[in-house]
This record gives structure tokens, C-alpha cells and sequence, in this order.
């Protein structure tokens, strides 16, 4: 295979240097209509060593899955749904009779090496940097000779890094001499990424110098992503901070500030992420431009609607149980089984699709590390949340309020102060805040019936842990269940991770009854 | 909403079917009762729904046909509620107080094993859909669904053969179906020579939503210069949060691909696919394949749904297959008798969806082809390996110590379910 690859690529080299030569995509297209892979993945290599000037924009169609092919025809579908000639590029009616290749994962790598290779000259800097990577990956050691005259000719310097790295990448898969290869591991060890590592680890040369050579530098790269790694857990333990926080917000009102165990609040949180759906379905059949836009309409209406069922929760329920904690929670118990089964049968037992905005797909390296937006998005709105309701409670005459109702209700009623007004407001309040929650738990959790039983009792630990009616109390208390979960994890597993934080935070509230911060003076004994 | 119309007018079906064979009320009291046990409600509810749906449509449609024996067929709907203790009390209900024929039900291994000595003692039938662990055979229970050599065994061959993969991590739920299925692949896979140094296992619980550090950890796995992959027993509502995470920290199928046994199209069905293509599934049936036989049933289950976006699974499959091997064995027996029945069910043969027969073994499992498929942009498979002939579920798993002796055969002169074949006696090592 690799003789038949350099061969063709041989040939394509020929080919570009003379115009003259016959061009033809023909012999490839009753190969990639082949129903075998091997038949596909050597039309592939043909397509590539044609050089025919519309050989990358039909590789790229095959690779988003807009080529239809037949024996002599192939037709690539542009995203407006129009069909244009592959071949001549001009427009074609349809893709009648055509059928569109058969493509696994063997066949993806094929595409991949045959852009990188197509690529590689392209005036595009960005492109040959892309292409340089796809080398890297696919070490298509056919294509040395092209990174070789790219790299003479490169003058942009990060391109020429990339180029530098996917010649070593080739240079320590295929026979060279000792001295290009420790050149190599140099350059590889220099990059110190976890793809270096994999190439270096792979070398078992004949040469023991060279052997050498990469094992020290992939004990160097180790003891780097060791460091990385310390610092990656530290991040994800934030991150899982972030989502308890923004989970257990709402209870910090509910339960912190009014004491109402409310065992339906992470049905508050379900429904917010089941408006996110509804919001989401309704965008897309009617506007699908504003699909980026879907979270921020979501969410003032998530808060409306989660923080509408809590105020009739609270009006309809609650209210008659002030004072009696076995009753509510029995109460608010039968009523998240209740609620969810009403979305059971409204939405059905399935998942719901809740599709993530591009804003919030994909990661960015920093360092040694990957950051996924969505996570990062997280925990930036969680902090959002927390200092919005920090605002809304110590600087406006309704916080003022609430904190007098919950502090003394008989003076505050004396005041003047419509005390189960305010009680229904702040229940309201919590489930909204649970609502918005749960937009943003929608992109990163399953949307069913059952999202908020996974969060409620986490939620409740959090609460308990940080202190009951202290929301920096349930900052900190979030932020450090889930550093001391993601510290374990690596090395306990999830599960045993878990269960050490549960006997932890138990034995801790043996000591502590009240919490990290507790509350201080004469409203804790109220 | 849909579904309560639906209860209703299924309700309404069988009402106006009794009012018009109400000329000779007698004979219209006589119908056969099939019991369906399957949870509506709770966390289950999400895979189960659906099988109910299933045995509803393959009854009426039996009935259409005139039914079984001369007979009408009545389903009873219980509702188990995803409640392990509470399957076993409506099992009791639906053989000692509903009087059942034969029962279609259970989802996860917890439920079966929690019915199990139920349909033992009381002597009746019930045909379980879902792929499990193996590791069982019980006279009373007829298994549907695969064998671990029937789903995990050729997913890793397949991996091995045509990915070249050398590394795997095995990471799955903790509960019985994962752990016992590691440990038959981690058998299996040292026997063909994997270091231990180049297995991990990883289990999380259910439900679990944060998977960045596993993630990262299975990158770090396959940066070891080797080719890696992922054998997936992960449970439904984990996955989602789980192909999400490997999308977004950029693992793509083509480098690390993740194997799964536990996803199929109704589970694809709930979430973006995008971040999934390339991903793989083992089953024995995809909605996708291509023959007469499917294309009808695919069209039947959208028509009885009235969805034309409804999508069919394996676990469906297992129960059309099931159900047309009791309709047959009854038929031979002459009887819905459970001793007669189970009696005459082995060996009966009935067309398998994906075109070919399936056939009830003596050990009552049955034979599958295995497919192995890569999920496309539009929550389906495109099957990219096949065995080339049927596979017999193998209940006794033969990578393991302690099961490897055992067989089981449920016909007349050995009547055992762990037979072991060493010291000749029934009982062996297995229980």
C-alpha cells in the first residue's frame, strides 16, 4: 500500500509540475462509488494524485458528506442545498442516480492524509498549518518529500515550526540516519504535547543512541504534564465547583435563607432546562439564525417559568407547612415525582436534544491544558449568578426585606412589611435562580425527567457544608467539594472519589453542626 | 400526550373488540393474557416505554392475524416503576393473580435477577429483550438478547483486526452488566496477548455528568504511542455528557474511537449526533439494515406510533424475535401450558430483522448475527463489519475461571442450567 501511495504521490508531484498532463478525476469516481473501503480509500489516493484543480473542494465535500457520486459523474451539494458539477464546477440539476460514498473511520484517516498532502502548498499560511498538523497525525510517510520542498521554501515562521514538527514526526517513522533522528526527537521533545509523547514513546530504534534519546525526552515531556496535570485537576475541580454552586444557589435561598426543605428543587432545575428545549425547538423550526441567541432568550424565561411553578408551589403547598420540616419535605418529595411525570408524559421518557451554541463547543489549549468552552462558560455565569443575587439581597429594598423576614417576622410584620408576600417572592426567587441553573446545566447534562435527581442531593451537601443562609458559605463550600473531588478522583476513581468526600463532609459535620460559616448572633437562633 | 391518546384508542380497540364478539360473550372472555412488564415511570422509564410499545403492536398485530389458538391475545400492562423489589411483586401478580401465559419485560440485569426466582417458583415464562452479561440460565427465562460473545467478544475482535488497536480502555457504569463484561474482555484480551500495563478500567456511577478528568485521562491513555480504544459499557444517561466531553477536548473517532454497547438509536435519538460520527456500536440489529422484513416492521412501528421520526433498536428486535418464537411454540404445542411451551420453543427458528433466522437454543439463548456499526450525523449506524454467519449465545462465559465448564441445556434428559462438563454433574462451580 505504502509503495502504491508513493507511487501515485510520485506521480502528482510530476503532475503538478507540467499542466500539460491529463488532469482527470474519471478513474476515481467508480472507486469511491465502490462498496468496499479499500476501493474508496485507493480512489481517494487517486483523486489526490490527479491533480486536478477541483480535487481538494471534492475531497472536502466527501469529507462533509455533500459528494454524490456514479461511475462518471460526480456532484457536490453547496450548503444552500444547490448541486454543482464536481468536475467542471458548473451547476448541476440534481444528484438523481448518484449515491453518496460510504465512509468510516479508515476512510476518514484516508481523507485526512490526502488534504495534508493537497494542502501543503496551499498560499493560504493558516491552511498549510492545518495541513502540517494533519501530517503530524496521519505520518503519511509519503509526503515527506513535499513537507521537504515546502520547508525550503516556508518563510512564515509558526508554519514553519509545524512544518519542522510533521518532517520529525515522518523522519522518526520512516529509515533515516541516527543523526536526523536525534535531530527529531529534539525538535519533538521541544514541543512537549501529549502527540509528541505518543511518536516518542512509539520509537524502538535499532540505534541505541537514538532509543535513548527518545526515552529521556519522553520522561522530560512527563515531568512537565505531570505539573500540568496538577493544575488541569485544580481546573476541572473548579469547574465541577461551578456546577454545584449554580446547582445548590437556588436551594441556598430556599432552604438557607427560609429553611423549607424542598425536595423538588431540582424539578426547578429540570424545568429550566426543559424551557432551554422548548425555547431551542421553537428557534429552530421558525428562525434558525438565532440558534447562538438560544441561551440568552432562554434564559429570562427559564427564571419565569420555574420561579412561576415555585411561587404556586409555595402558595398552594408550603405555606400551610411553615414550621413542620417532616411535612414539607414528604410534600415537596411527592411533588418532584409528580412533576416529573407531568414532563414525562407532556415531553415523553426520552432525552431531549438541547444542541450547544458554537460559543459553547469546542476547547482551547493553554499550556499544557485543554479548556472546553462550555465548562469555562459555566463557571463565568455561575460567578454572574452569585454576585447578581448578592447585589439583589444586600442593595435593593426587596433584599432588605427578605433578610428582615427571615430574621425577625413579627417585628418585620410589625414594620409594615407583607411577610408571606415576601415568603413567596424568595421562593419564587430560589426556583428561578434553580431555573436559570438549569439552562446552563442543559449543555452539559442529559435533558430528561430525571436531570434534577442527580443534583438535588449534591445540592443539599453543598448547602449543609458551606453553612445554611450564607451564600459565601455555599461559594466556598461548592468550590471545594469540587476540588476535593477532582484531587481524588485520579487517584481513588469517580466512585470511591465520591463516597471519601460523603464520610468526609459527614465526619466534618459531626464537628461542625453548622457549617463552614455559620451564622452568627441572634438570627441563628431564630 | 400522544401516548394517552394512544392508551385510550388501544383501549377503545379492544373494548369495541370484545362489544363485537359480544354475540357469544362466552368465547370472547377467553383470551390468552400476555403480561408486559416494563417501567413507565422513573429511570428507566426512558429505554422501557418503548418495549411496551413494542409487545402492544405485535399483539394487536397477532390478533389482526386471529389471533393464537383460536384465541384473542389480551396484554396486561404493569407498571414496575423502576423499582428492583417492586418487578419481582408484579411478576407474582401478573402469573398468580392475572393468570399470564408467558411475560415480555425487564431492562436492567437488577430487575432480572429480582423476577427471577419468582417465574421459578410459580413455573411461568419470561423473555428478556436486552443484552446482558451472561453468566445465567434459568429454565423459566428465555434470553433475546446477546451474550457478551454475541456483542463484546466481536467488538473487540473487530477493533483488534481492522483498527489495529493495541491499547483499550474498558470503562463502564458500576453495576453487574459493566463489571461482569470487563472482566470477561480483560480474560479475553490477555489471552491474546494484551499487557496488563496496556488495559485500563474505569467505572463511574450512574449518572455520572462531569467527565473531564476521565477525558483526560484516556488522552493521556493513548498518547502512549499505541493505537487506543475505548470499550463503552456505560449506561445510558451518562453517555450523552460523556460524547460531549470527548467532542469538545477533541478526541475524534478517528484517533481514539469509542466502542459502545449500551447506545443505540433511541438513545442517539435524545441528543446531538454531531460530536459522535465515527463513534461504534455493537448490536445484533441496526434500524438501518437493509431488507424486506425490516423496512416492513420499521414501517409498522411509525405507523403504531403515529411518528414518522420513531426510531427502532435492538431491544425491540429481541422482543419481535421472542414473541413470534412463543406464538410458534405454542402453536406446536397446542397449548400456552409453560411446561409444555418451554418444552417446545427449543429449536423453533423465526426470521430475525436483520435477515437471516434466529433459532432458540437449549440453553435458551438464541442465535444473532453480530453487527458493528459507526454512527452517522443522523443518530443511525452504517454497519461497517459483520460476522459472516449466526452466533450461539454462550451463557457460560468461556474466558472466565469458574464458568468456563459450565454449560447449560434445558432438555430432557439433562434439564440443568450449569451443567459442568469436567465433573459430569449439574450444580457445577458457577452457583
Amino acid at each position: 500500500m505504502g509503495l502504491w501511495r508513493a507511487l501515485l504521490l510520485a506521480l502528482c508531484l510530476l503532475g503538478i509540475g507540467s499542466v500539460a498532463r491529463a488532469q482527470s478525476i474519471e478513474p476515481a469516481l467508480p472507486l469511491l462509488a465502490s462498496s468496499s473501503y479499500s476501493d474508496i480509500e485507493k480512489g481517494i489516493e487517486t483523486l489526490a494524485a490527479s491533480g486536478h484543480a477541483h480535487a481538494l473542494t471534492i475531497l472536502q465535500a466527501l469529507a462533509d458528506s455533500k459528494l454524490f457520486v456514479g461511475a462518471d459523474k460526480a456532484v457536490i451539494q453547496s450548503a444552500d442545498g444547490k448541486f454543482t458539477d464536481a468536475k467542471s464546477g458548473q451547476a448541476a440539476v440534481n444528484a438523481q442516480g448518484l449515491t453518496a460514498p460510504r465512509v468510516n473511520n479508515r476512510i476518514r484517516r484516508a481523507i485526512d492524509a490526502a488534504m495534508g498532502t493537497l494542502t501543503i502548498k496551499s498560499p493560504d499560511p493558516a491552511k498549510r498549518l492545518e495541513a502540517a498538523a494533519s501530517v503530524f497525525k496521519t505520518r503519511d510517510l509519503a509526503a515527506r518529500p513535499l513537507i521537504e520542498t515546502a520547508l525550503a521554501k516556508e518563510t512564515d515562521s509558526r508554519v514553519r515550526r509545524a512544518f519542522e514538527q510533521a518532517r520529525a514526526a515522518l523522519i522518526l517513522a520512516d529509515k533515516a540516519s541516527d543523526a536526523d533522528k536525534l535531530a527529531a526527537i529534539a525538535i519533538l521533545a521541544d514541543r512537549g504535547d501529549q502527540d509528541a509523547r505518543a511518536i516518542l514513546a512509539a520509537v524502538n530504534d535499532a540505534s541505541p543512541a537514538v532509543t535513548a534519546a527518545a526515552k529521556s525526552a519522553v520522561e522530560r515531556i512527563d515531568s512537565t504534564l505531570a505539573i500540568w496535570n496538577a493544575v488541569q485537576s485544580v481546573y476541572y475541580g473548579i469547574s465541577l465547583g461551578s456546577v454545584l454552586l449554580l446547582a445548590a444557589i437556588g436551594l441556598a435561598i430556599t432552604f438557607g435563607v427560609m429553611g423549607v426543605i424542598n425536595m423538588a428543587h431540582g424539578e426547578m432545575v429540570m424545568l429550566g432546562a426543559y424551557t432551554t428545549f422548548a425555547v431551542q425547538e421553537i428557534i429552530r423550526t421558525s428562525m434558525p439564525s438565532l440558534f447562538d441567541w438560544s441561551l440568552a432568550i432562554a434564559l429570562p424565561l427559564a427564571f419565569l417559568v420555574s420561579g412561576g411553578v415555585g411561587m404556586a408551589i409555595e402558595r398552594g403547598i408550603i405555606r400551610f407547612l411553615y414550621g413542620r420540616p417532616l411535612e414539607t419535605l414528604l410534600a415537596t418529595f411527592g411533588l418532584s415525582l409528580i412533576l416529573q411525570q407531568a414532563v414525562r408524559t407532556i415531553f415523553g421518557a426520552n432525552n431531549r436534544e438541547v444542541g450547544n451554541p458554537s460559543w459553547m463547543s469546542g476547547a482551547f489549549e493553554l499550556g499544557g491544558l485543554t479548556l472546553t468552552y462550555n465548562r469555562m462558560w459555566i463557571i463565568v455565569f455561575s460567578i454572574v449568578v452569585l454576585a447578581a443575587l448578592m447585589v439583589l439581597l444586600r442593595r435593593t429594598a426587596f433584599g432588605l426585606q427578605m433578610r428582615a423576614v427571615t430574621q425577625n417576622r413579627r417585628m418585620a410584620a410589625s414594620m409594615g412589611i407583607r411577610t408571606s408576600w415576601v415568603d413567596c417572592l424568595t421562593f419564587g426567587l430560589g426556583s428561578g435562580i434553580a431555573g436559570i441553573a438549569g439552562v446552563a446545566l442543559s449543555q452539559i447534562d442529559n435533558v430528561s425527567p430525571n436531570l434534577g435527581q442527580g443534583y438535588i442531593i449534591d445540592s443539599f451537601m453543598v448547602v449543609v457544608f458551606g453553612g445554611v443562609g450564607n451564600l459565601w458559605g455555599t461559594l466556598v463550600g461548592a468550590l471545594s467539594l469540587g476540588i476535593a473531588n477532582k484531587l481524588l478522583e485520579p487517584m481513588a476513581g469517580a466512585v470511591l472519589g465520591k463516597i471519601i468526600v460523603l464520610v468526609l463532609i459527614v465526619l466534618f459535620i459531626q464537628r461542625k453542626p453548622r457549617g463552614l460559616f455559620p451564622l452568627k448572633g441572634r438570627a441563628a437562633e431564630a | 400526550m400522544t401516548k394517552i391518546w394512544k392508551n385510550i384508542a388501544f383501549g377503545a380497540a379492544m373494548s369495541a373488540a370484545v362489544a363485537i364478539a359480544g354475540a357469544a360473550p362466552v368465547l370472547a372472555q377467553e383470551t390468552i393474557k400476555v403480561g408486559v412488564l416494563h417501567s413507565l415511570s422513573g429511570t428507566m422509564a426512558i429505554s422501557e416505554t418503548t418495549l411496551k410499545d413494542v409487545m402492544l403492536m405485535l399483539i394487536e398485530e397477532q390478533n389482526k392475524k386471529g389471533g393464537l389458538l383460536g384465541k384473542k391475545l389480551e396484554a396486561v400492562v404493569v407498571d414496575p416503576a423502576s423499582n428492583w423489589p417492586l418487578f419481582a411483586e408484579k411478576a407474582r401478580e401478573l402469573i398468580s393473580v392475572q393468570k399470564v401465559a408467558a411475560t415480555f419485560g425487564c431492562w436492567t440485569s437488577v430487575s432480572r435477577k429480582s423476577v427471577l426466582p419468582v417465574f421459578e417458583e410459580l413455573n411461568s415464562i419470561l423473555f428478556y429483550p436486552v443484552q446482558y452479561e451472561g453468566e445465567e440460565s434459568s429454565k423459566n427465562i428465555f434470553y433475546t438478547g446477546a451474550a457478551p460473545n454475541q456483542q463484546a467478544i466481536p467488538a473487540v475482535d473487530y477493533l483488534m483486526k481492522d483498527e489495529k488497536v493495541q491499547r483499550w480502555v474498558l470503562a463502564g457504569t458500576d453495576y453487574v452488566y459493566p463489571r461482569t463484561t470487563n472482566k470477561i474482555l480483560e480474560a479475553y484480551l490477555q489471552q491474546k496477548g494484551v499487557k496488563a500495563e496496556d488495559i485500563m478500567i474505569n467505572y463511574t456511577p450512574f449518572g455520572h455528568s462531569d467527565w473531564q478528568t476521565i477525558v483526560a485521562n484516556i488522552k493521556k491513555f493513548g498518547s502512549a504511542g499505541k493505537k487506543t480504544a475505548v470499550v463503552s459499557t456505560i449506561n445510558g444517561d451518562a453517555n450523552v455528557p460523556f460524547y460531549k466531553e470527548l467532542a469538545n477536548q477533541g478526541v475524534k473517532a478517528k484517533d481514539i474511537p469509542v466502542v459502545a454497547f449500551s447506545v443505540g438509536e433511541e438513545e442517539l435519538a435524545g441528543i446531538d449526533t454531531a460530536p459522535l460520527v465515527g463513534h461504534l456500536a455493537a448490536w445484533n440489529y441496526f434500524q438501518s439494515v437493509k431488507n424486506a422484513d425490516n423496512d416492513a416492521f420499521i414501517a409498522k412501528w411509525k405507523a403504531f406510533t403515529k411518528n414518522p421520526k420513531r426510531v427502532t433498536n435492538d431491544p425491540m428486535e429481541a422482543h419481535v424475535i421472542g414473541f413470534n418464537m412463543w406464538v410458534k411454540a405454542v402453536e406446536k404445542a397446542g397449548t400456552t401450558d409453560p411446561k409444555a411451551v418451554i418444552d417446545s420453543i427449543i429449536g423453533i427458528s423465526v426470521p430475525n430483522l436483520s435477515g437471516g433466522y434466529s433459532t432458540m437454543m437449549p440453553n435458551h439463548h438464541i442465535t444473532k448475527p453480530v453487527l458493528i456499526g459507526e454512527v452517522k450525523a443522523d443518530g443511525q449506524f452504517e454497519t461497517v463489519w459483520q460476522t459472516s454467519g449466526l452466533v450461539v449465545g454462550d451463557e457460560w462465559s468461556d474466558y472466565l475461571e469458574g464458568s468456563k465448564d459450565l454449560i447449560a441445556d434445558w432438555r430432557a434428559p439433562m434439564t440443568c442450567g450449569n451443567f459442568n462438563v469436567k465433573s459430569g454433574k449439574c450444580g457445577g462451580a458457577g452457583k
